[in-house]
Formats: structure tokens, C-alpha cells, sequence
């Protein structure tokens, strides 16, 4: 299925979620939901619109506070870099955007402009660095993101359906990348509901449906015999309700 | 009618003629309501972050009351600045009263809510855009403030704009604690409304025109550099 060796050799502490729940004004979104990731292998989470996709990395990234359960990083916390749907970018030039992440981490001045050159030269953004991030297309802005998560060397990424809002060009250009951070190590979570995308790029796969994960476990597995009547439904196209 | 006309053009007269007592107003006025405002800007823009930021007890109450006291009428303000400066008041013995210094304080606290309400706006919007970003990459709150600050540039200014436009048309406050003293706390405002009732129409009327020139042109800048940059950083 997968063209690459997955690196198994890794410092990167395992991810632990134990009875992880998300509520929200009384209604359960999430959960409870017991999880545990290691190596760096590309996990995929997919599912339906609503499953919990989105919750799931948030929690995992700590951008949210799980409502009951822990998120549990056994033994450090490791760097993290999340890359969104819509990417976020600041108003300034697509170099200064870089040079800010790395002034944030504590990056020494006189490293930074090198650093961010390096880092646009090798997502193609090379010739837009004194562009206004902002007035990028869409998957020059993606790329931008992915740049800048490159430059926080994370050792876990998150993309949070990132190339759901790009034409294929640009899709291919982000799975690349995120065969680039796999090739460096880095360990990936990735929601998307395309797929033929999860094919391309899983290890394995989370799947979700209604807050609750249904399966987890290698993507050849998941998309040759999955075990649950959901899966099977997702897989053959039809609409999971 | 006719005398009307006349005085516009003794005031178009003392303008071009560069008057020195209408130049000693303009620059007084000037030093005022700059002062005033650059106070305010860096209390006020700060302020409305950490309130677009934080929430805590009491929160909304902050917010109301900053809200409302957008419309303080700066005669209460004058009279508020006024008791805390006259002799008998709490900070009487710094003998204040009736300087610019006491315009400059009266002025600060008119333009200060204005300020400090519409930053505060304007980063919670901005803020609930970046919120994720900027927490993903690791920022706490107190550093995410320059970067709001910052993006938010271009709505800031016409938000400094406003406190400007505030402080330099405003009469009643620095009326009440400049006490309008010819040579140290006459300013445009107070000047119009003495020259206009004692009949002298165009000094009136020339600071009248002058006061609106200025505005109009911080306006006009304050547009370019908007447009300019808003085409420029999208």
C-alpha cells in the first residue's frame, strides 16, 4: 500500500488517551474514547462530517481541554505543529510569517531569515517570499502553513482535513509534504474524508462515526476487512448515518 | 449677509497671513489633543486586548461601562478632572488647574474608553481568527497581544483616528480645566466659542476653518495609508 519504509526507530513518546470525552453545553461530542499512538506512522482519521474528526485532534494537540479523561504523553511532551483547514496566516509577508514562528520558538535572530529561505525554497514558495501571505491562492497558503510547520521540526503534526478546500495540483503538493515530514520522522495524524487520499498515505487509521471511534488499526486491514457495518458503508461510498 | 462674507475673507486673511495669535492657538491646541491621544493610544490599545483576551469576574460589566463611557459628555469629564485638581481636591497641592497639563489629563480620559472599547473589538474578532494558531504554536495570552496588536494595525488606526477626533473638537472639558487663559490654555475650541460671542466673527471663523482643515487632512492620510496597505497585504 505504501511505498515507504515507515521509520520504526523513535524518541517520540507515545500518545495515551484514556476515557477521553468532549461535552458541550450537556451534549456529548466526543467520546469516551480510549487511544494509543506510537512510532511515527501516518494515522489517518476518517469518518462522516460531524464524527468527531476535528474534536479528536484538538484534544490530542491541546488546543482543547477534554470534559472528562486525559490526554496523556507519556513521558514528555513532544514539539507539536497543527495545520488547519483554512490555514491561518498573519498580515505580513509570506518570509516574515516564517520568521515569526521562529522568533516564537527561540530561534536566534541572525538564523531566522536562512532558516525561512531554506523552508520556502523547499515547498516551492521561493519566488513569493515578499508577498503578502495573505493575498496567496489557497494551496500557496497551504504550503505556507506546512512551511512553517516544518520549521517548528515538530515530531508529532497534526493536519486537520487540509487539503479538503484545494483543487488536485494543490492537494498534491500538501500529500508531498506530508510524505516529507514522514521521511524526517515526524509522527502524523491527519483527519480527511477522501478515501482515496487515506489509501495514498495511511499506516493506519481512526475511525470515527457519531463522537465514537468504531475501528483502529492498519490501513490495510481497515480498507480491505473492516470489521464494523459503518466502515464497510463509508468505504463502499454509501452514507453513513 | 455681507458682513458674514467679510469676516471669511479677514479670516481667509488671518490664515494665509499666518497670525501669530492664531498660530499660538493652533500649536497649543495641537500639543493637547496629541498628547492626549498618544496617552491614550498607549493605555487604550493594550487595555482593549487584554480585555479582548481575558475573561474574569466581572467582565462584562468592564466591558459595558467602557462602552458607555464612549459617550462621557466631556463637561462631566471636565468637572470629574476639575474636582480632582482644584484646590481642596485629592491631587489639589500639584496645582494643575488651569495648564495644559490639566486639559491633557481631561482629554486623556475622554479618548481613553474610545480607544481602549474599539481595540478591544477589534482583537477579540481578530483574535477569534488566530486564537488556534497562535496557541499552536505555543503562545500564552500576554504574547499574543503585540501579534494581535500588530494585524490589527490597519482597523487601529482608524480607531486612534476617532480618540483624535474626539479630543481636538471637544470644548467642555478643557474649557473647565484650562479655564481658556489667553497665551497658556486657549485653544481652538474654547477660542471660537469666546471670539464667537464677543462678535469677533473671524478669528471665530478662521479657527473654525483651521480646526476643520486638520481633521480632514489626518483623515485623508489616515485613508491613503488604509487603502495603500489594504491592497498591499490583503
Amino acid at each position: 500500500m505504501n511505498d515507504m519504509a515507515t521509520p520504526t526507530l523513535t524518541g517520540t513518546p507515545p500518545l495515551e488517551l484514556q476515557g477521553v470525552t468532549f461535552t458541550h453545553r450537556g451534549q456529548r461530542l466526543l467520546g469516551p474514547l480510549d487511544l494509543r499512538l506510537t512510532g511515527c506512522r501516518r494515522t489517518l482519521v476518517m469518518g462522516p462530517n460531524g464524527a468527531g474528526k476535528s474534536l479528536l485532534m484538538r484534544l490530542a494537540h491541546g488546543l482543547l481541554a477534554p470534559s472528562a479523561g486525559r490526554v496523556d504523553w507519556q513521558g514528555r511532551t513532544p514539539r507539536q505543529a497543527m495545520v488547519f483547514q483554512r490555514p491561518v496566516l498573519l498580515k505580513r509577508s509570506a518570509l516574515a510569517n516564517l520568521t515569526y514562528a521562529l522568533a516564537v520558538n527561540g530561534t536566534p535572530r541572525p538564523e531566522r531569515r536562512t532558516r525561512a529561505r531554506e523552508a520556502l525554497e523547499r515547498f516551492g514558495l521561493a519566488a513569493l517570499e515578499k508577498r503578502p501571505a495573505r493575498v496567496l491562492s489557497g494551496g500557496e497558503q497551504q504550503r505556507l502553513a506546512l512551511a512553517r510547520a516544518w520549521l517548528l521540526d515538530p515530531e508529532v503534526l497534526f493536519l486537520d482535513e487540509p487539503t479538503s478546500a484545494l483543487d488536485p495540483a494543490a492537494i498534491q503538493a500538501v500529500e508531498d509534504a506530508v510524505q516529507e515530514f514522514h521521511r524526517r520522522g515526524t509522527r502524523i495524524l491527519m483527519s480527511s474524508h477522501d478515501l482515496h487520499q487515506a489509501r495514498r498515505l495511511a499506516d493506519e487509521v481512526l475511525f470515527l462515526n457519531a463522537g465514537r471511534l468504531i475501528e483502529h488499526g492498519d490501513a490495510a486491514t481497515f480498507f480491505t476487512a473492516p470489521a464494523s457495518r459503518e466502515a464497510r458503508a463509508f468505504i463502499r461510498g454509501e452514507l453513513v448515518l | 449677509m455681507a458682513s458674514d462674507a467679510g469676516a471669511f475673507a479677514t479670516a481667509l486673511d488671518l490664515i494665509l497671513g499666518l497670525d501669530p495669535d492664531l498660530l499660538g492657538i493652533v500649536a497649543l491646541s495641537l500639543r493637547v489633543s496629541l498628547t492626549a491621544v498618544a496617552i491614550a493610544t498607549l493605555v487604550g490599545l493594550p487595555l482593549g486586548a487584554a480585555l479582548a483576551l481575558w475573561r474574569f469576574p466581572g467582565h462584562g460589566a468592564v466591558v459595558v461601562a467602557l462602552n458607555a463611557l464612549m459617550g462621557l459628555p466631556p463637561v462631566v469629564a471636565g468637572l470629574c478632572v476639575y474636582l480632582l485638581l482644584s484646590r481642596a481636591g485629592p491631587l489639589g497641592e500639584l496645582g494643575l488647574l488651569f495648564t495644559p497639563t490639566a486639559m491633557v489629563v481631561a482629554q486623556v480620559v475622554l479618548v481613553l474608553p474610545i480607544i481602549a472599547a474599539l481595540a478591544r473589538q477589534q482583537v477579540e474578532e481578530l483574535h477569534h481568527e488566530y486564537r488556534e494558531q497562535l496557541t499552536s504554536l505555543g503562545l500564552s495570552r500576554l504574547r499574543m497581544i503585540p501579534t494581535l496588536l500588530w494585524d490589527a494595525r490597519l482597523g487601529l488606526v482608524t480607531v486612534v483616528l476617532a480618540g483624535f477626533g474626539r479630543a481636538s473638537a471637544e470644548v467642555g472639558a478643557v474649557m473647565i480645566v484650562g479655564g481658556n487663559i489667553d497665551g497658556v490654555t486657549r485653544v481652538m475650541t474654547t477660542a471660537i466659542v469666546l471670539e464667537t460671542s464677543k462678535g469677533d466673527l473671524p478669528l471665530a471663523l478662521g479657527l473654525g476653518i483651521v480646526l476643520l482643515g486638520l481633521v480632514a487632512l489626518v483623515n485623508a492620510g489616515a485613508y491613503l495609508v488604509g487603502e495603500t496597505s489594504r491592497r498591499r497585504l490583503g
